[in-house]
């Protein structure tokens, strides 16, 4: 526990504590950062998207409720042209 | 070039071709995808008449330079999307597929959020469908609450088993998908008609994919199935925006020549002309 203490003192007690995957590359967030902020920090400001977390749809009404952990999977997807 | 096709009336005395809830006032469902810009697309879209368009779901590309998205040349208002579920292999990824294309429709507000256009692929090479997998995703979406036209092939004991497990549309494929090579085995076709619309004459069968030009989309609708869908047809013609024309006038042309009846075939001819005072001399006797 002490050695975490000091760890954290030496990281600056910067809160970019977790690290989750979205469309399978790792991002830093910070601590409590939710959905939509995390989808503000990748500049992802369209609706059109939809977002599966750890394999479970979030619609977009909970995406500002919706508080991230660190590990979690996401999958960010869009509509493209298609047949 | 305005042409009769063009007026509400004519399209509507061929019917809507109605799939589950859903009623489209053409017969033609066409792709978005493969166009050599989405300019090129939104005007082909407009010039087909398609009411209904194809669109495949796919990872948002993160921090992409030109921010463009597919739904800006899309209106969404005006047309009735079709998610697909295009290169899953699994009926889990299906399924996963199906569901993130409904949440991004239902946040449009689009009336297609409901329904899928199942893809389960065995083969990469072929792109021919995988009847097991197909089968098993479309039980588990119509539990779900999905409209579901699957894709499949031509055979005609897995599209009755499709049937049976609630697809809203069975589609048949044409040839393989992109091929151009058109209905290979239009008797697959007529056994399925025959099959699917059995005391159910309403029930919807789609020819789905390989049609490489406008007799092609003539051909499957004199068959009598209710409508086609294509995409690469016209994406990749020379001229896409002529083809799009094309395959909306053969749409309604072969939907007008199914309705209307076919001639039989017969191995000798029969004369248009009436026979009786015709002013020449016969080299042979009659009947020979």
């Amino acid at each position: 526990m002490a050695r975490l203490e000091i760890l954290r003192l030496d990281n600056n007690a910067k809160e970019t504590d977790l690290v989750v995957h979205v469309n399978g590359k790792p991002i830093d967030v910070a601590a409590e950062t939710t959905l939509d902020q995390l989808l503000l920090q990748l500049e992802i400001t369209t609706r059109h998207v939809a977002v599966e977390l750890n394999l479970e749809i979030v619609p977009f009404e909970n995406h500002a409720k919706c508080e991230l952990h660190d590990g979690d999977k996401l999958e960010v997807v869009t509509l493209v042209g298609g047949g | 070039m305005a042409t009769e096709i063009d007026s509400l009336e004519q399209v509507s005395d061929q019917g809507m071709l109605t799939v589950g809830p859903f009623q489209l006032n053409s017969r033609l469902i066409v792709g978005s995808g493969r166009y050599e810009n989405a300019t090129v697309m939104k005007e082909c879209l407009e010039l087909s008449g398609a009411q209904c368009i194809t669109v495949a779901v796919r990872r948002e590309r993160l921090h992409d330079a030109d921010g463009e998205n597919l739904l800006d040349f899309i209106d969404s208002e005006k047309y009735i999307l079709l998610p697909n579920t295009a290169g899953c292999y699994s009926a889990a990824d299906a399924v996963r597929v199906a569901k993130m294309g409904r949440e991004i429709l239902r946040a449009l507000g689009n009336p297609g959020a409901d329904w899928v256009k199942l893809e389960c692929l065995g083969d990469s090479k072929t792109l021919l469908p995988d009847p097991v997998a197909t089968l098993e995703a479309t039980e588990r979406l119509v539990a779900d609450g999905f409209h579901v036209l699957c894709y499949t092939s031509d055979d005609p004991v897995t599209a009755r088993r499709l049937k049976a497990a609630g697809a809203a549309a069975v589609m048949p494929a044409g040839s393989p998908i992109g091929s151009g090579q058109g209905i290979l085995n239009p008797n697959n076709i007529r056994i399925i008609l025959e099959y699917l619309k059995d005391e159910d004459p309403d029930y919807p069968v789609i020819v789905d994919a390989g049609v490489g030009t406008a007799s092609d989309v003539a051909q499957a609708m004199e068959l009598g199935v209710d409508g086609v869908l294509l995409n690469t047809a016209i994406a990749h013609a020379r001229d896409p925006h002529r083809m799009a024309q094309a395959m909306k006038s053969a749409t309604y042309a072969g939907r007008q020549a199914f309705l209307a009846g076919r001639i039989p075939k017969r191995l000798y001819a029969s004369a248009s002309s009436p026979e009786e005072g015709v002013i020449a001399t016969h080299p042979y006797p009659r009947g020979k």
